[in-house]
Order: C-alpha cells, then structure tokens, then sequence
C-alpha cells in the first residue's frame, strides 16, 4: 500500500493530519502499538519540520507487511550543515515555531532514536528529504 | 488518581470529555515543549501543560496520551475541543501555575514518571 500526502509550510492548523491518518491506518491493521508510536513520533516530527520551516513538501508512505517506509520531500532553504542539525539543541527556528511548542532541536534527534533505518540529505536553497525505515515486526529500536 | 479527583485537587474544569470523570491516570508528566512530550513512552498518562494550541492536541494523540492538564487558565479553542473530542479526550483547565499543579497533584499521590 502506499500513501501520499502533501504539507503546506507554515501551516500549523493541519501539521500532524498525515501522521493522524497513518496511526488510524497502522491500528486498524493492528499492528504493535510500541511500533506505531515510533512510526508516528518520527513521521509526526518530520512532518512539523515541513510545516515549520520548509515552504510545501510531499509525504510518501509505503507500507507493506514487515517494514513501513516514509519519505518526505520539502522544497525549503535545506540544511546546510547535517552533522550540526542533528545535534541534541541545535535549531533554527524561528520565535513563532518555538510557541507552538517546538523548535527545540530534539526533532531530528528523536526521529532517528526511533527510526530503524534513517537518511537526510539536503541542497541549501533547494530542500531537504527525510528517508525513515521502521520494521513492523520489532519494538525495539 | 481519576479525572474528576484531579479537578477536585487543582479547582479545575473538566472542559472536554464530560464522560471521561472516571478515567484512572497513574503518571504525569509536565512540559510546555512538545518534542519533549514525544519522548515519553509511558501510557496512562496525564500531561500537564501551559501550551494550549493544535498541536498540543496532536501530540498528546501521538504520544497515546488522553488526558491533559492546561495550567494558569489557559483557554482552550473549539477546534481544539473538536480534536479532542474526536481522538477521546479528556481536557481539564485549572488556575495554578505549573508548579503547584504539579506539586499538589505530587501530594495527592500523582507518580512522576522519573
């Protein structure tokens, strides 16, 4: 099966839909609900990343019976040091992001403490692409 | 400790959820920063906070949290009442601060989660 979802910058009324639908997707198929807070915690904090800094950006959710892969493209200003935003703290978010409860630099941490197989590759000035693996049939990380 | 024992402690409201008065939480956990939130993986678990927005809705569903706790009558908007409703939760405001809502729920039996 697969899923496609697009994610409209600085639009924090809808950030979290997708990450929602999937959830109700991965219960209704009854999958371990460890796995599923991991598959949302990662999905969800990519898809706020989209809403908080990018300006539009398409999710794609392929899931088939032992892995969920989710791949989320933006089109935004990018990253220009990788290494340094995936440092715990790090962040470069604006003071409007922050007070919505965000922007702490534990984003990108968290998705890949969560994720099973986790790459991010960015073209400053161009965008950013979240590639996030999760094995259904494993809890733990 | 239930819902309506937590009202009762704090003076608070029960603003969303009137049928969730029952509902047992054993943990709470507070925290205005919801990238903090979802590193919890604790269930049955009520999350005290000052933020009261969308997202705060959204991320106490991801973190599979169904009760919060909005602190210093913070006010809580029909569409996050909607959401709430829709995902079965339970919403209550009180007027304490975070501190002494945390300290008087600590009191009453409340378990922290470290």
């Amino acid at each position: 099966m697969s899923f496609e979802y697009r994610v409209t910058g600085g639009d924090f009324t809808h950030a979290g839909y997708a990450s929602s639908q999937v959830k109700k997707m991965l219960k209704q198929l009854g999958v371990d609900s460890i796995v599923i807070k991991r598959v949302v915690v990662c999905l969800y904090e990519a898809e706020v990343n989209i809403v908080a800094h990018a300006w539009d950006g398409i999710i794609n959710v392929e899931l088939d019976t032992d892995t969920i892969f989710m791949k989320l493209t933006d089109n935004g200003p990018g990253i220009a040091d990788i290494e340094q935003a995936m440092q715990k703290g790090f962040s470069t978010a604006s003071p409007e992001v922050r007070e919505m409860g965000f922007g702490a630099g534990m984003g990108l941490p968290n998705i890949s403490a969560n994720a099973d197989r986790f790459l991010i590759s960015s073209e400053p000035g161009v965008g950013t692409t979240l590639q996030i693996t999760i094995n259904l049939n494993s809890p733990a990380v | 400790m239930k819902v309506e024992e937590i009202c009762s402690v704090l003076n608070g409201e029960l603003v969303c959820g009137s049928d969730k008065s029952q509902r047992e939480v054993t943990h709470a956990f507070a925290s205005d920063l919801m990238s903090d939130v979802l590193t919890v993986t604790c269930s049955n678990l009520l999350l005290i906070t000052g933020l009261a927005n969308l997202q705060t809705i959204r991320t106490a569903e991801m973190s599979d949290i169904d009760c919060i706790l909005f602190v210093r009558n913070k006010s809580v908007t029909p569409e996050m009442k909607t959401l709430a409703e829709e995902l079965g939760m339970a919403l209550i405001t009180c007027p304490s601060t975070m501190f002494r809502a945390s300290g008087e729920l600590y009191r009453a039996g409340m378990k922290p989660l470290f």
